[in-house]
């Protein structure tokens, strides 16, 4: 028999998920409803009326070369913050797992920076490099470089990208931990009989035996950068200089609260609408047809 | 093909020593069982001899070389895993040639050379498949396959057969046993099947507690037990020790004497094998059965020396239908069979 319980009246019921229901309704359904309506229309400079353009602001949006150039930039610094959060991630994990004693020390340290709010790293990071009180970027000074990510567009970005990808170190490593530690043991033993060495062990038995995981992490690093970083390049350049950390996300911000163009800026949400939807049923595909061994 | 020799091999972990010093000369080809409970330090044993725990006393020696230093690749051996270790994410092809491969050994080269392996495996049909499609004993197969292709001159097995059922274990132990005397190959066998370690061994090494208790071939273990572990653990049904003395040259069992003996007066332990005492009218055991177990070709006896609480085992060739439980029988047991231990040492007298 199947066990379920059922509701007399349909009150209860509805009364229990409203909660649920409304949450959603407020802060998405709402919200992604009103961003898909105001696409279509463009407002007078004044707010006053707004006139209805159809597809307009989609064809406007792409063939603006700054849009275009926010693509760029945050495929650029997705990329970069995926890799410079996995690979430190890896490499720690990797020598974690080799010790013996100690490895929970290591561990709960290394966890730390996860707890640190993307605004406040952003900040943290801002204070270090700091163009004019930072202790970082003085000491570059001494050994005569001259830092400053207010001016240059690349060092913006790297600020941005290290300062991103600093606090989701700890959360790829405890993932590749815990996978590293879930390899037999005796297959890296059998690997090392049959003549295979560290790195020679290490490429070809654990990071294959890695891939689920390392998969898994390369699709919530992606999200990640692509969302959850308007916290640090708010704090850091704002976007700038000249737009060269400008991703798709903080210009959505910048364009519609900025510069109050809510037209376009509605447009650019629904396009990151169905990026995410994308990203979103890569990530659930994957789930599925996890690779197991 | 080489020599392996173990000079007061020892090994600590912190400081807990697990192994205390064992010496063997183990000649080129032959097949050496290392066999003891659970946790005597077997695995600990092998695992020095392939280089996967370092060596803390002693030296290893592998075809007259020192090894105690040398990374395992370094030292010419190939091992087969309690649970076989293979590759999962590689096919069976791919596992066997994976030692060939960074051997630096062409394609194929080591294509010929595992098809050979996977043909005298009887491995044919599977070389595309991976670990999890294949079964229990196809796996041990292919743990055996990746040992054989690169032509080590020691094979180690820890426990290779301990996942099989019973059946299947009977058939790999015949089929390892031939392919090392067919290669010619040096191999160390881990085991705590006393059954594996007297079918298969040239020598064995009965270890306790990190000590060898005896080294010899399988008879001499069995017929002259060197100690009274050795002699309980080797042995199916385990040999009965009887606490005994000797008196004016005989081994005296409470008020009966069992056999003759030259050796001096005192307490001993008297062992006499199941299997090893006969029916007898007039002998000298009187035994009370509480339990018989016919095992077909033979018949367990269980039950205690009448008058004590002193547990016995006989066995007794061919269906013993007469034996059921309260029976009263007595056995008459040859000298020669009663082997004697110093209550204190444990050592043969
Ligand atoms: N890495 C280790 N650290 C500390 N002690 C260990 C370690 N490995 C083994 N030991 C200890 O060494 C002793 C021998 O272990 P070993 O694995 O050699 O036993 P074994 O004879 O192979 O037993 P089994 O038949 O259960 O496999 C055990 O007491 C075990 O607790
Ligand atoms: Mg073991």
């Amino acid at each position: 028999m199947e066990k379920r319980v059922t509701f007399r009246g349909w009150m209860l019921p509805l009364l229990l998920i409203a909660p649920q229901v409304f949450i959603s309704a407020v802060f998405f359904f709402y919200p992604a409803g009103q961003a898909v309506w105001q696409s279509l229309f463009i407002p007078d400079p004044f707010g006053l009326s707004t006139q209805f353009v159809g597809m307009g602001n989609f064809e406007y949006l792409f063939g603006d070369r700054h849009y275009r150039a926010s693509f760029y930039t945050t495929a650029l610094f997705s990329i970069l913050v995926t890799l410079a959060s996995m690979i430190p991630a890896l490499f720690l994990a990797v020598l974690a797992d080799r010790l013996i004693k100690g490895s929970g020390v290591y561990r709960t340290l290394l966890i730390w920076p996860y707890a640190v709010a993307p605004a406040v790293a952003g900040v943290l990071w801002l204070f270090m490099f700091n163009t004019r009180v930072g202790v970082v970027s003085w000491y570059l000074g001494q050994l005569g470089y001259d830092w400053n990510h207010v001016l240059n567009g690349s060092e913006a970005m790297g600020l941005v990208v290290v300062a991103s990808a600093w606090g989701r170190i700890s959360y790829n490593f405890l993932f590749f931990f815990a996978a590293l530690q879930a390899v037999p043991r005796s297959v890296i033993e059998a690997a090392a009989i049959d003549g295979a060495r560290f790195w020679r062990r290490f490429f070809t038995i654990v990071l294959p035996l890695l891939s689920p995981t390392t998969f898994f992490l390369l699709v919530v690093n992606v999200v990640y950068s692509f969302f959850e970083t308007f916290g640090v390049i708010h704090t850091i350049t704002s976007g700038g200089p000249q737009q060269a950390t400008t991703i798709l996300v903080y210009k959505v911000y910048s364009d519609g609260f900025v510069g109050q163009d809510l037209g376009s800026s509605s447009a650019q949400s629904v396009v990151l609408l169905l990026v995410v939807g994308l990203l979103t049923v890569l990530q659930f595909k994957f789930i599925e047809k996890r690779v197991h061994y | 093909m080489a020599t392996v020799t173990l000079k007061d091999l020892r090994k600590s972990f912190g400081p807990d020593e697990v192994i205390h010093g064992i010496d063997m000369e183990i000649a080129d080809g032959e097949f050496i069982v290392i066999v003891g409970p659970s946790g005597c330090g077997k695995s600990t044993l092998l695992r020095m001899v392939a280089g996967l725990e370092t060596v803390t006393g002693g030296e290893v020696l592998i075809g007259g070389e020192r090894a105690n230093d040398k990374e395992p690749m370094d030292r010419d051996i190939a091992m087969v895993f309690q649970n076989y270790a293979l590759y999962p994410h590689m096919t069976v092809a791919q596992n066997m040639g994976y030692g060939l491969k960074i051997a630096g050994l062409s394609k194929p080269e080591i294509a010929t050379k595992v098809e050979a392996a996977a043909e005298l495996l009887q491995l044919d049909g599977l070389l595309d498949r991976r670990p999890k499609q294949l079964s229990g004993g196809q796996r041990q197969r292919v743990a055996m396959g990746r040992a054989i292709v690169r032509e080590p001159s020691v094979f180690l097995f820890d426990e290779p057969l301990s996942n099989l059922d019973a059946k299947l274990r009977v058939q790999m132990r015949l089929e390892i046993k031939e392919l090392q005397s067919k290669l010619g190959v040096t191999a160390l066998y881990v085991t705590h099947d006393q059954v594996e370690a007297m079918t298969m061994a040239d020598r064995m090494i009965v270890m306790n507690a990190g000590v060898a208790e005896q080294i010899g071939t399988p008879m001499e273990v069995y017929e002259t037990p060197q100690s009274l572990f050795a002699a309980q653990f080797i042995g199916s049904p385990a040999m009965n020790v009887l606490d005994a003395r000797i008196e004016g040259g005989r081994v005296m069992l409470g008020d009966v004497a069992v056999a003759e003996t030259g050796k001096r007066a005192g307490p001993v332990k008297l062992g006499l094998r199941p299997e090893h005492v006969a029916p007898d009218a007039e002998g000298p055991l009187a035994m009370e059965v509480l339990l018989a177990e016919p095992l077909g070709a033979n018949t367990l006896l269980h039950g205690r020396l009448a008058g004590t609480e002193i547990a016995f085992t006989a066995s007794l060739q061919g269906v013993h239908l007469a034996s059921h439980g309260g029976e009263a029988m007595r056995f008459g047991v040859d000298p020669v069979d009663c082997h004697l231990f110093d209550p204190e040492t444990g050592h043969r007298l």
